[in-house]
């Protein structure tokens, strides 16, 4: 029993696993394309029907590209760099509960990774580590631009990742709870209207998205590849796929900056009347409860994706319409805006749980 | 300084309104702004022309390629007179004149034609000042076709062989060149574009 649910366990992280690649593929055709539109220009259409092979088109011209490395590297760190931006950006989707769960027979499948108690901080801490990927390679490269933007890229996750922390205290101060999936089921109560967190934390959110997008390190906030003062930042000294590495990791970041964003503030996989749904198939449709448990299982992988690509298209839409924002004013929002809001959000929430405006979480799965 | 137009408009800085200062509504607006084009974007047609599929019409008054005509019985109209490379300001013409022999009168119009006439596309300007100047209706500037890109300097120097309008089917045959149907059908394509 144990075995059998760990093969299907191992299916879904590979799953997972597979999905977070692709659409990180994707995203930099998706970037050309909607930079195009906003732009109004047509963007790639030349490879494929709709350019849609482009990424695989790019994918063969980064990999035939000469390997350079620069004299005075330090060879070891410059590779290590790049894969341990991958491989931290890869990690963090494995807790993100992409559903509730399929059910065949006695057989339970867990749509998500892994479920652990410490989902939340799991992410937050996988998350922290992926800016050493950028600390090596900007290090290792022995150039001075990509030094720049590697310290620059360590000062700013540090200082937004305070802010972001603050914001999600609030939250977690509401749910009571580190479980992404506790977080997800919070957000519906069956028989109840049911409220998004985004309604009770809209403050918290706002703060958590222009964190999200200084952790990705994407415009406004993307400083350490100021490529007006600093070439290319930290990726300078880099080509052929160890670049395409760096790219790939900043469109994985995004996506589990997305995922994470969808999963606490707008319900993750919860979608309106799914409880009336399921009730619906089985008693008026006629379908076993397990089917009917199965399809809107399905419906909910759907409208978390939605929510996922809504969010990656935002991220997108902010970046081609935004200015870089000034080292300074970077800081100076981080410390003397971001975080005293984040703070005032806490005691916020602490006023409101305690006169009970915020109503107390039912445990009811 | 006094200033000539008294246009001018003296500014003050204000201080920001807090909404200013929030960034927020500013952002909002910019987003704005580009999702319109987006949206545009996506529901309209692009003005975007994807050139080998789709090519931009010509203006009903280009002037391109030379073409030398023939006249109805298929001869060369050309008589060799010199008046376009007087008036051509680039001096991109020149040719030699010749005296047209016995039997030659279904070839060329006149009794002087053209041996070899040849215009350099690197030096002309395409004015159409030839074609004003020619007395014999015999040098046209085309208003569809224009001088290709080259890899030498000599395959610019066009000569008769390119600028000599292709006979069509039916004169050829009076030139004395049988033709098979299906070549003749191919060479009506070639020359009369639809």
């Amino acid at each position: 029993m144990l075995l059998e649910t760990l093969g299907w366990q191992s299916l879904v992280i590979l799953v997972v696993f597979g999905v977070s690649l692709l659409i990180a593929t994707y995203c930099t055709y998706a970037e050309r394309v909607i930079a195009a539109f906003l732009q109004d220009r047509v963007g790639p259409d030349r490879a494929g029907p709709f350019g849609l092979a482009q990424p695989l088109a790019d994918a063969v011209k980064l990999f035939t590209k000469e390997e350079f490395f620069p004299s005075g590297a330090n060879k070891a760190l410059f590779i290590f760099g790049p894969c341990l931006a991958m491989v931290t950006a890869l990690m963090s989707s494995a807790v993100i509960p992409f559903g509730s769960f399929l059910k065949f027979g006695t057989t339970i499948v867990h749509l998500q990774g892994i479920e652990i108690n410490v989902g939340m901080l799991y992410v937050f801490g996988i998350v922290s580590l992926g800016v050493y990927g950028v600390m090596i390679g900007g290090w290792a490269s022995n150039n001075k631009f990509s030094l720049l933007g590697a310290i620059r890229a360590a000062s700013q996750n540090i200082s937004y990742e305070l802010a972001m922390g603050l914001a999600l205290i609030a939250v977690l101060m509401m749910s009571g709870s580190l479980s992404l999936r506790d977080i997800t089921l919070q957000q519906s109560v069956p028989g109840e209207w049911h409220f998004w967190n985004i309604v009770k934390q809209p403050l918290g959110f706002i703060i958590f998205i222009v964190c999200a997008f200084a952790e990705t390190n994407r415009t406004p906030f993307d400083l350490p590849e100021c490529e007006t003062e600093l070439v290319a930042g930290y990726h300078t000294e880099y080509s052929s796929m160890k670049m395409g590495l760096y790219l790939f990791a900043e469109y994985v970041n995004v996506f589990v900056a997305s995922a994470v964003m969808s999963v606490i503030y707008f319900g993750g996989f919860n979608f309106p009347f799914q409880y009336e749904l399921r009730e619906w198939l089985h008693s008026s449709r006629g379908l076993s409860l397990d089917a009917a448990q199965n399809i809107v299982a399905i419906l909910g992988v759907v409208s978390v994706f939605a929510k996922i690509f809504l969010f990656i298209f935002f991220f997108m839409w902010v970046r081609w319409t935004l200015p870089r924002f000034r080292y300074d004013q970077l800081m100076r929002l981080g410390w003397t805006i971001l975080i005293p809001l984040a703070i005032f959000n806490i005691l916020l929430t602490g006023g409101l749980i305690t006169t009970g405006i915020i109503p107390e979480i039912k445990q009811w799965w | 300084m006094q200033s000539l137009s008294n246009r001018a408009k003296k500014l003050e800085k204000k201080p920001m309104t807090l909404a200013e200062r929030a960034y927020l509504p500013a952002i909002f607006q910019g987003l704005g702004i580009t999702f319109r084009h987006f949206y545009r974007a996506l529901a309209k047609k692009q003005i975007t022309i994807r050139y080998p599929e789709e090519t931009r019409p010509f203006s009903p008054v280009f002037r391109g390629l030379h073409v030398l005509k023939r006249d109805e019985q298929g001869r060369e109209r050309c008589t060799a007179c010199g008046l376009c490379a007087v008036a051509c300001p680039a001096e991109a013409i020149t040719m030699v004149a010749g005296e047209r022999k016995k039997g030659e009168q279904n070839l060329y119009r006149e009794e002087k034609y053209a041996v070899s006439y040849e215009i350099n596309m690197l030096r002309c300007i395409f004015c159409g000042l030839c074609e004003e100047a020619c007395p014999k209706a015999a040098i046209y500037l085309q208003a569809d076709k224009m001088a290709p890109p080259r890899y030498e300097r000599d395959e610019f120097i066009y000569g008769k062989d390119r600028l000599v309008e292709p006979v069509s089917p039916d004169n050829r045959s009076k030139r004395g060149i049988q033709l098979t149907p299906e070549q003749a059908e191919k060479l009506r394509g070639q020359t009369q574009p639809a």
